[in-house]
């Protein structure tokens, strides 16, 4: 019998049927969609009210809010300390150039018929930091010299994951190599770095960091706060990036490592050219995930005195001029955050649906 | 044919090809960097701490302490000594974070059973939490229920009052107290009596099923033993229970149990930030529970409460408990984050307190690492066993 080539009917979109099946199927269901309904609308009218309807835009100076609504202008009037810290004005374009750098090599990736994206991709996996290394802290081309104490707000959030992440993944990769090689002490000390890094709680580490890290140096060398942070960070990352590599070498199918051990290859042509580039691949969508965890993560500085984005607002809404700004401090902060985390997730969902390649059982 | 002598073994590599010998080389090189590291770390270490005036060892333990921590689950004041603190610090890190397992996984479940709610508002619901949540740091949302949420409750004097029993104001949620008097042994015994009980039946109960199929309402009748044996029993022995009741005394309230505000913003925040991930977890664990098991339980005739209970729960479980495990870890590391609002937790205590009018940073540090490395073994053990007990019986 011939298959039927017909198309499934159509089904209307009739708003009342769809109700029926999606909000009122049973008793049950639609007392509870009453019960929910209600909850929902009498929160939400308020909550618009005071986040738009009521909330004070316009104005220069405390007085001008409103009361009943959110003060905006809290926000606005300190939106320079809470992007760059203490960055002195007129370097701030330095600033300004190295979000360019980093928008112009992240926001292709978004676009999937961007050419040349992989280029973009690479140069702000590799070239992004030397750049950075130079514009940031000045010093170098007749730049004057910024110090890091002065840096903070958004600018400092993005530094410590973007750091972060990008020195933890060749130790990362390093150390779950070691993890999977087939020498006992080796893969013994790899196993203990990892499992002790990520059973303490980054706060132990950032304390470690900021108060045992002096201890350790010899005499004479010392870092700065934020280098200090930066090295707990990376230390404490790289073993959770340890973990995803892991899983992606895992996933790769032992005929690869077979063939690449026929072609007579070495251990690390065979990893560097067979093994690795495709388990990297594979991980994208974990690494991007642990990014996303990073990036929350680093809120945790300002507990040993750095000013990210979360302590440059912890540190205003103190300010007698402003009165009861709390609420509209948290909830910019958590607006960043979110549009961050969530528009990364949902590209690394994407990825994930496509890098699917079917390897994983 | 040419009969040639041919050599059956191979001619062995050079011996700085031969992978044996590279990998005792590389092992005996990764131990000296490890050893010389080490070594150059502690060398650095001591000298610096000499330097400094700082004294090394664990004599510090012993000292008086000399601060007041505002809340303690042991009994503490300013003069007893450093280990105590240390004591304070980790009872009341380990309370937070049981309250909050306890807490995020009843929410998370609930959340997580909404995600896949036929309810399309109740569905988009737990959506838009579960994407709120999960978004935001965990920091801020401590921040802000601590600093927004709980500091604009009204002082002691209006505070919100249940009952006349139970207060909420700006200093915490005061609860009444019970106080056992004598005799309460009789009820204790009671609840053992019924416990046993409820076990047997549920024993008896199964084996009558398995010979003659009828099923036995054991959860109505275990309810009602449950209830009432420890009833009949705390009446017998004359109703020794008391109430210790919070009352407002000048500023503030006395008597009662206390929950101190940071406790119970790290407690919402906890919870709330773990049961987002928590739902997640659920839903994709009662996903993965293929349509034909629920299929063929309903072809059997079972009603959807027993197909929910006997079918579903038991496969989606395998798939639940392993990432449930880390976020559980997860929380629990968390708690640390008690040091930003001072609520008195091991790091904001014995790290933080402590270490700095000691200065043994060393010492208090390998301790805290060594407490949460400890927590983090035990709680992947406890859900390894339990792991075990419900993954995949294959014969």
């Amino acid at each position: 019998m011939a298959e039927s080539t017909m198309k499934p009917p159509k089904i209307a979109i009739d708003p009342v049927a769809w109700m029926r099946q999606n909000l009122f199927s049973s008793w049950y269901n639609s007392l509870l969609t009453v019960f929910v309904g209600y909850l929902v609308i009498t929160s939400a009218g308020p909550l618009f009210t005071w986040l738009f309807f009521e909330a004070t835009f316009l104005g220069d100076k405390p007085s001008d809010c409103s009361g009943t609504g959110a003060c905006w202008l809290f926000i606005s009037e300190r939106l320079n300390f809470f992007i760059y810290g203490f960055f002195p004005q007129e370097h701030q374009w330095r600033v300004d150039f190295m979000f360019g750098l980093m928008a112009l090599s992240f926001v292709p990736q978004f676009i999937e018929r961007f050419p040349g994206r992989k280029w973009f991709g690479l140069f702000g996996l590799t070239g992004l930091p030397v750049v950075g290394y130079f514009m940031i802290p000045g010093g170098w081309f007749g730049l004057e010299v910024v110090e890091s104490t002065k840096w903070g707000g958004l600018m400092l959030t993005l530094i410590l994951a973007y750091i972060g992440i990008i020195a933890s993944l060749p130790i990362g990769i390093l150390l779950a190599l070691g993890r999977r090689s087939e020498m006992p002490i080796i893969r013994g000390l790899c196993v203990v770095f990892i499992e002790v890094w990520r059973a303490v709680p980054l706060i132990t580490v950032l304390f470690m960091a900021s108060v045992m890290l002096p201890l350790f140096l010899p005499e004479g060398v010392n870092f700065e706060k934020l280098m200090r942070a930066l090295i707990g960070i990376t230390l404490w990352q790289s073993a959770y990036m340890a973990e995803v590599i892991r899983g992606g070498l895992q996933a790769i199918p032992r005929g690869q490592y077979e063939a690449a051990d026929a072609l007579g290859l070495g251990y690390w042509k065979k990893t560097g050219l067979i093994i690795l580039p495709q388990a990297l691949k594979m991980v994208i969508p974990g690494i991007v995930n642990t990014f996303i965890s990073l990036f929350k993560d680093t809120t945790l500085v300002l507990i040993i005195g750095l000013f990210d984005i979360l302590g440059t607002v912890q540190s205003t809404v103190t300010d007698p001029a402003w009165q009861n700004v709390a609420i509209e401090g948290y909830v910019f902060v958590a607006f960043c955050f979110w549009v961050f985390c969530f528009g990364i997730s949902r590209y690394s969902q994407n990825l994930e649906r496509k890098l699917d390649t079917g390897h994983k059982t | 044919m040419n009969k040639q002598a041919i050599d059956s073994k191979p001619a062995s590599p050079k011996p700085w090809y031969d992978p044996r010998v590279r990998s005792v080389f590389f092992q005996v090189v990764a131990i000296a960097l490890v050893f010389w590291g080490g070594w150059t770390l502690i060398d650095n270490t001591l000298s610096n701490m000499e330097s400094r005036g700082i004294s090394t060892g664990f004599g510090f333990l012993d000292e008086t302490a000399g601060f007041g921590i505002i809340m303690s689950m042991v009994p503490y004041d300013a003069t007893m000594s450093y280990g105590r603190t240390f004591w304070v610090g980790l009872t009341n890190t380990l309370l937070v974070s049981a309250m909050g397992i306890v807490a995020a996984t009843i929410i998370g479940f609930i959340i997580g059973v909404a995600r896949l709610s036929s309810n399309w508002l109740v569905a988009k619901l737990a959506l838009v939490y579960i994407e709120v949540i999960r978004n935001i740091p965990l920091l801020l949302q401590i921040f802000f229920w601590y600093f927004a949420v709980l500091s604009s409750l009204p002082s002691p004097r209006q505070s919100v009052d249940v009952a006349g029993a139970v207060f909420l104001n700006n200093r915490g949620l005061y609860v009444p107290e019970p106080l056992t008097q004598d005799g309460f042994g009789l009820v204790w015994a009671a609840i053992a009596v019924a416990i046993a009980a409820v076990t047997g039946l549920r024993i008896w109960a199964k084996k009558r099923q398995l010979a003659t199929g009828d099923i036995f309402p054991t959860f109505r009748v275990g309810l009602a033993i449950l209830i009432i044996v420890p009833a009949l029993g705390y009446l017998a022995a004359g109703s020794p229970l008391t109430w210790d009741m919070p009352e407002l005394k000048g500023f503030n309230f006395g008597g009662g149990i206390t929950i101190i505000p940071e406790l119970a913003a790290l407690w919402f925040a906890l919870s709330l930030y773990t049961a987002s991930f928590i739902a997640e977890i659920v839903r994709s664990g009662i996903l993965s529970v293929s349509k034909g098991q629920t299929e063929a339980a309903k072809a059997l005739g079972l009603p959807s409460g027993l197909t929910l209970r006997l079918v579903v729960i038991p496969q989606a479980m395998r798939v639940i408990i392993p990432p449930l495990t880390s976020q559980y870890l997860n929380l629990a590391k968390n708690s640390s984050l008690a040091t930003a609002i001072g609520y008195p937790d091991l790091v904001a205590v014995f790290m933080g307190t402590t270490l700095n009018q000691t200065g043994q940073a060393v010492e208090v540090v390998a301790i805290t690492m060594a407490v949460y490395l400890t927590i983090s073994l035990s709680i992947s053990l406890v859900m390894n066993i339990y792991n075990r007990a419900v993954a995949i019986k294959e014969r």
